[in-house]
């Protein structure tokens, strides 16, 4: 089946994306192979001479997403993608803009103001946002590649809290709906999967799961289960019982 | 004197660029350099001479979500 994720005219088989943050070096080559990942979010920060670099323990091949943490306005976001850009690894972005330290929650308008800027100078913006469909209107327009709603808060594990908004998303946006930060498990994935989401993008589910290759398997398995769920097109629902066993031929009639 | 990720570094000023990276250990191909706000392209890392009030910053990729 030809089901490929297409972000800007570049195709993926994978539907996973996958961070790179709170673990080790070490694992990252294991979760990225595990997972199927061919997309992996990082982050910019100053260099520190003397650590080993992550970019000599990501497999060949992986799209590198750098995101714009730390950025807490457009300004700032714009000047960490240039930088990133500049390291060489692609034209991707991954907009984040936060200045709200507790809930991490990002800020659609400066997002929307950093994606219109970077979208102009030829990146692939894919902008971290609150599901608002009037901002994600907004950054379609600014020229996004893909919209990144959160489930719920960056880390939390709580799963998709921003459920029926992200469904509006997926119906009403004609970009990849690629759900980012609060997925805690496989089940919830597979759940935003089967919704229509594009992908899935999870971080601290892997990074804080006990065998963190294994469970960037049982990740890979769920969003491949919910995307063919969805692709089948899901059993109804009814109020009554329906029997699934033929009414007929019963022994005592 | 010229500040390099936030540390004011004597014996930076006056040298070029390329040679501070080189030893301290930098290396090019993972790392990205802006100067007073302004990126510096990996090319000219060689002839860039670092002035006494340059802020510079050396970034690169970590882990991150």
């Amino acid at each position: 089946m030809n089901d490929k994720l297409v972000i800007a005219g570049h195709e993926f088989d994978s539907r996973f994306i996958l961070g790179s943050g709170k673990y080790s070096l070490e694992l990252i080559k294991a979760a990225v192979e595990n997972a199927g990942a061919q997309i992996i979010t990082l982050a910019l920060r100053r260099a520190n001479s003397d650590a080993d670099n992550i970019l000599d323990y990501i497999p060949k091949g992986v799209t590198l997403l750098p995101n714009t943490s730390g950025a807490r306005n457009a300004e700032e976001a714009v000047r960490i993608a240039r930088l990133s850009r500049e390291v060489g690894c692609g034209d991707f972005v991954k907009i984040e803009v936060i200045h709200d330290s507790k809930y991490l929650l990002p800020d659609n308008y400066e997002t929307i103001k950093a994606t219109e800027i970077l979208a102009k100078e030829g990146f692939i913006v894919m902008p971290y946002m609150y599901p608002d469909l009037n901002a994600a209107r907004d950054l379609v327009n600014a020229g996004a590649a893909s919209i990144m709603p959160l489930g719920a808060p960056i880390g939390s594990n709580k799963g998709i809290c921003t459920k029926d908004f992200i469904k509006i998303l997926i119906e009403e946006i004609d970009l990849p709906i690629i759900v980012d930060a609060g997925i805690g498990k496989p089940s919830q994935a597979c759940e935003a999967m089967e919704m229509g989401a594009a992908a899935v993008m999870a971080n601290t589910a892997i990074a804080t799961a006990g065998d963190i290759p294994a469970m960037a398997e049982a990740f890979k398995k769920a969003i491949e289960a919910g995307r063919t769920a969805y692709l089948s097109g899901m059993g109804r629902v009814i109020e009554k019982a329906s029997a699934s066993s033929p009414l007929t031929g019963f022994l005592q009639d | 004197m010229a500040k390099i990720n936030g540390k004011e570094i004597t014996e930076a000023a006056g040298g070029p660029l390329s040679r501070y990276l080189d030893e301290k250990g930098y290396k090019r191909t993972y790392i990205a350099v802006e100067v007073n706000g302004g990126i510096l392209p990996k090319t000219e890392y060689d002839s860039y001479i670092i002035n006494d009030e340059d802020v510079i910053e050396i970034v690169n990729f970590v882990g991150g979500g």
